[in-house]
């Protein structure tokens, strides 16, 4: 039927058709050859990196530990912190609705700066912050206003708070930003925003308060915009910290202290809780953690109180007349003297061509009465007869010359000289000179108030070595510290008791002696409660001079602190223990450069203190047991 | 039979009324069509997250008035068809210029004219002109002229101009579809094979000064493709992204609208030109073999068609047009199987878009057209010889 050419252009069309079919088939063949290769062989890493392209770890950070004082109350808490974001993306004109929100809120232009540059840097549908720290009052004002301010958000997150201001802000610390220093493996640090401990129980503590990350597991879009969540782990709240301090005697004590640069350190004989630690003046630790502007920086490190320092660990004082309870023991266990063998003061003592002076002419004193007279003269000899070294080795027993170990940093060691030492640190000789210098608590003793009121309380307490502790043990985060573990023994320095009741017949004369025998009768207890009226308290005058006195002053006589510009006037000291006849509690009080001896300056100070611990003692109530302490550990997070 | 025998000598003359017309449809072509349009629909319903809007509803309604060109493309005479072959191409071309033009004034790249209800792409209608005009020039052509070189420069010179029209918009794709429909065209009518080794060869030799002329982007595509992992947030991010979501899909997929890698925007143009890889992540390689093998069914009807025909006119634009929509998918799947380039081809009756879709129903009517005027005697030059 076809024409022949037909037929011939037909064949080659079938031929060159079925090639082409055959070369499609072959294509197709290829398709499904890569299909298998993708969805079966390799099915597997692609799917791995599905998961890792959609899945993003969100760290949450844990609640940090609160610390609390021994009857829970909350000395460093952590607070809701309401701030104000804004999401650009949602915001229409950003430069508009930060206008609208600051007729709200007053902005700085330092804050809108910011908030530009950073909404210009990230995606538009991050957030950005504007404020933080919103009040209550702000807060509301926003959300009121809310339909006006598209994309702008309040969200809250936790900040630390010391609800007690300048209470104990030495002793807690403080918690700052991360540094590159604090920088180790754990991921927590690497939050914006996160805050470590910087200072006291803050950084000592850091570990155990900090807690551990939670994370969320978000679905992501290939933006980065979280669509939802997939899988929460918690975090761990930090571990709360449960200190010794009772914070009502260290707030009675800080307030006492009024504007004085002093320190104060009241400690528990028998088991060495540290009911008060008190450095004044203080500084608002809320400051450090919402960071200081540079004139609040610039007010703390120039003030000549030095608010910064922690001067009742980091303070190193001539300890003065106080240092003669180490210098009376001494006495006694090496037999220089007897109790009732006099020493006569004509108010000077002569040593070959050197003379020493006493702030008095005591006539014949024992040595009851050197010590409630503070006899320098007394002291002088008993010192000369004993040597350094065997003062030195007293003082070491009482916890003199070490770090108390209680942790807190920038706490100083003191000095105990000793023969060796002189040589060692400054190759000369020891002196005779040196050694009456010592044996009045001048030279180069030197000692913390904690070191004093652990003197103290060691003496009180029947000489056990008591040592001072600022954490209760079952609520540390030292592991080894299980519950039962408060009770600790401490061993006995091995003073007699004989010599002990001697001086102790000292100190109570101090304060409770006869009339005019006395250099601290300010320091007597006044207790309306009948049980308590019997109460008396005992303990130690001290006034170092911190300079060195010239002759001609020496020759004037005249020392009136008022006359003295305040850095040179001496240091008051006191160190006290009370009840008397049965000690519970010790009292070291120093205040720095007072308008007035130890007597005067220091031991009204120190007998307020312990009439209000006195008052307080809660042999009547029940000390808080760890369960209820555990009751009030914070609530988890949401 | 005897319906067939009755039918038979009308067949030839083509003087058939429109419902004996309707009855010579192959209506089993139609529902494979339909089935493709359907995977279609439910992943657009997919990729909205499970709404009919903004894609599933629209390209609903478009598939039907798809279904109502292809009938409609099917019952016109094949005569009539092949006399206005080079009306409708040129009316292309007409557009194209328009297109260029414009984009040059409008100073950006511009692939379409909006036409209120829909945005004309013309360089996707020229996939099927070019077949149309290249059918209609070698129909009657006899093997000894199409040895004659000049008989060639005409079709080279109806490729050569739409190919330089859609390549400065620019849309590589789009140019090479058309060339090898193209190509497709001149092998089956008969050019000698060292002829397009001859074309074949100066086209190589024309790569460095074509390298030049290519856009900055569609360089980086080229290169990307060479090796993706040159730039996986950049250039290279489509073909990575896409390779994840597909391969991650498995033997069996995710399920239907639960592709995380295409719901969560890893993957770009979801709805268009990669809306295979969210096939095949969601529905996995059973999915995806499902729907390779129904364009495998209509290739078979095509090339079946073409072999049937009787008439060098509908045998040339049966394979043309099955080529054309084998290129459609080939390029498409190979592209975001990263097999091939990215270049902006939509996966055909799959991929939202109107254009595309339009052109593709009207070349299945083309098919069906050729089906039905199978056995239509046809004169050598012209379709009416023997009215």
């Amino acid at each position: 039927m076809m024409v022949n050419r037909d037929s011939d252009w037909t064949r080659m069309f079938n031929r060159r058709a079925a090639v082409l079919a055959g070369g499609q088939a072959a294509l197709v063949s290829a398709l499904v050859g890569r299909l298998y290769y993708l969805q079966v062989i390799e099915s597997d890493r692609y799917k791995m990196l599905a998961e890792d392209n959609r899945i993003n770890m969100q760290l949450l950070p844990p609640p940090r530990g609160r610390i609390l004082d021994r009857f829970g109350q909350p000395l460093a808490i952590n607070q809701q912190n309401f701030r104000v974001l804004i999401v650009p993306e949602q915001a229409g004109g950003l430069p508009k609705t930060l206008d609208a929100l600051n007729h709200i809120i007053p902005l700085s232009d330092f804050d809108r700066e910011r908030v530009k540059k950073e909404a210009a840097r990230k995606r538009g549908f991050l957030p950005v912050t504007v404020r933080e720290n919103l009040t209550w009052d702000e807060m509301s004002r926003i959300q009121v206003n809310a339909p006006d301010l598209p994309g702008v958000m309040i969200d809250e997150g936790l900040t630390r708070f010391y609800p007690k201001r300048e209470n104990a802000a030495h002793l807690l610390g403080y918690v700052a930003a991360v540094d590159e220093a604090d920088l180790t493996g754990d991921p927590l640090l690497q939050l914006p925003g996160f805050r470590v401990g910087k200072e006291g129980i803050e950084k000592i503590y850091d570990m155990g308060l900090r807690g551990k990350a939670g994370a969320s597991q978000v679905e992501v879009n290939a933006y980065g915009r979280v669509i939802r969540e997939l899988e929460r782990v918690p975090g761990e709240p930090g571990n709360d910290v449960v200190l010794t301090i009772d914070e009502r005697i260290q707030q009675f004590a800080a307030e006492r202290l009024g504007p004085e640069s002093a320190s104060v350190a009241v400690i528990d004989v028998n088991t060495g809780d540290l009911l008060a630690l008190v450095s004044n003046p203080s500084f608002d630790a809320n400051a450090f953690s919402r960071g200081l502007t540079t004139e609040e920086w610039k007010a703390l490190s120039t003030n000549d109180h030095k608010p910064l320092v922690n001067k009742v660990v980091a303070g190193q004082y001539s300890p003065g007349s106080t240092f003669k309870v180490v210098v009376t023991l001494a006495a006694l266990e090496h037999q220089v003297i007897s109790p009732d063998q006099t020493i006569s003061c004509s108010g000077r003592y002569n040593l070959g061509s050197y003379v020493k002076r006493c702030h008095k002419v005591h006539g014949a004193v024992n040595m009851t009465r050197a010590i409630s007279a503070s006899c320098d003269v007394y002291f002088y000899e008993i010192a000369r007869r004993l040597g350094v070294d065997k003062i030195a080795a007293m003082a070491r027993r009482l916890g003199l010359g070490e770090v108390s170990g209680i942790g807190l940093p920038g706490e100083q060691k003191g000095l105990v000289p000793t023969e060796a030492w002189k040589k060692s640190a400054r190759n000369e000789r020891w002196s005779p000179g040196d050694t009456l210098n010592v044996g009045i608590g001048q030279g180069d003793v030197l000692a913390t108030p904690l070191q004093l009121a652990v003197m103290t309380a060691r003496v009180a307490n029947g000489s056990m070595a008591v040592k001072p502790r600022l954490v209760r043990p079952a609520t540390g985060t030292d592991p080894e510290s299980g519950p039962g573990a408060g009770q600790e023994e401490f061993t006995a320095l091995g003073i007699s008791a004989e010599h002990l009741s001697i001086l102790k017949a000292g100190m109570f004369d101090v304060i409770n002696g006869p009339p005019g025998a006395t250099t601290a009768a300010a320091a007597r207890l006044h207790f309306k409660d009948p049980d308590k009226r019997d109460w008396t308290m005992s303990g130690k005058t001290g006034t170092a001079a911190v300079r060195r006195i010239s002759i001609a002053e020496r020759e004037a006589g005249a020392r009136d602190p008022e006359e003295l510009p305040w850095h040179l006037r001496d240091n008051a000291l006191f160190v006290a223990f009370a009840p008397s006849h049965q000690p519970k509690y010790a009292i070291a009080v120093v205040v720095d450069h007072a308008m007035g001896g130890g007597g005067k300056i220091a031991a009204p100070i120190a007998r307020d203190i312990i009439q209000k611990v006195l008052e307080l003692d809660p042999s009547h109530k029940p000390r808080v047991d760890d369960e209820q302490i555990a009751s009030n550990t914070p609530a988890q997070p949401a | 039979m005897s319906d067939i025998g009755f039918l038979t000598a009308r067949l030839r003359r083509g003087d058939m009324s429109a419902t004996e017309k309707m009855w010579q449809i192959s209506w089993s072509f139609v529902f494979w069509i339909c089935c493709i349009a359907s995977f279609g629909i439910a992943m657009l319903y997919s990729a909205a997250h499970g709404s009919w809007t903004p894609w599933a509803l629209p390209q609903l309604a478009r598939f039907g008035v798809g279904i109502g060109i292809l009938v409609m493309i099917a019952l016109i005479d094949i005569r009539l068809i092949m006399r206005y072959a080079y009306v409708f191409y040129f009316g292309v071309m007409v557009l194209l210029v328009i297109v260029d033009v414009k984009g040059v004034i409008g100073g950006g790249a511009q692939r379409w004219i909006d036409l209120g209800f829909i945005n004309l792409q013309p360089s996707e209608l020229m996939k099927a002109g070019i077949v149309l005009a290249l059918a209609r020039y070698f129909q009657g052509v006899s093997l000894d002229d199409i040895g004659n070189p000049l008989v060639l420069a005409i079709p080279l010179a109806l490729v050569g101009a739409p190919f330089i029209l859609i390549l400065i918009q620019p849309d590589l794709g789009t140019a090479g579809v058309v060339m090898m429909g193209a190509t497709v065209m001149m092998f089956l009518a008969g050019v000698r094979i060292w002829k397009f080794l001859t074309l074949g060869a100066a086209g190589l030799a024309a790569i460095p000064i074509a390298w030049s002329m290519l856009h900055e982007y569609q360089q980086n595509r080229v290169l990307t493709f060479l090796n993706p992992e040159r730039d996986p947030l950049g250039a290279g991010y489509h073909i990575l992204q896409s390779k994840i979501a597909l391969g991650s899909g498995g033997l069996f997929g995710r399920g239907f609208m639960q592709g995380t890698q295409s719901h969560l925007n890893f993957l770009p143009e979801r709805q268009t030109d990669f809306i295979f890889t969210m096939l095949a992540e969601e529905l996995g390689m059973v999915g995806a073999l499902v729907l390779l093998s129904l364009y495998v069914i209509v290739m078979i009807y095509g090339f079946a068609i073409a072999f049937r025909a009787r008439h060098q006119f509908g045998r040339l634009l049966a394979a043309g047009i099955t080529s054309t929509m084998f290129f459609y998918f080939f390029i498409n799947m190979a592209m975001v199987m990263g097999l091939i380039p990215v270049v902006g081809v939509p996966l055909p009756l799959i991929s939202y878009g109107g254009t595309a879709l339009f052109n593709l129903m009207f070349c299945a009517g083309l098919l069906m057209n050729v089906w039905v005027h199978r056995d239509v005697q046809m004169a050598a030059r012209g379709g009416f010889s023997d009215l």
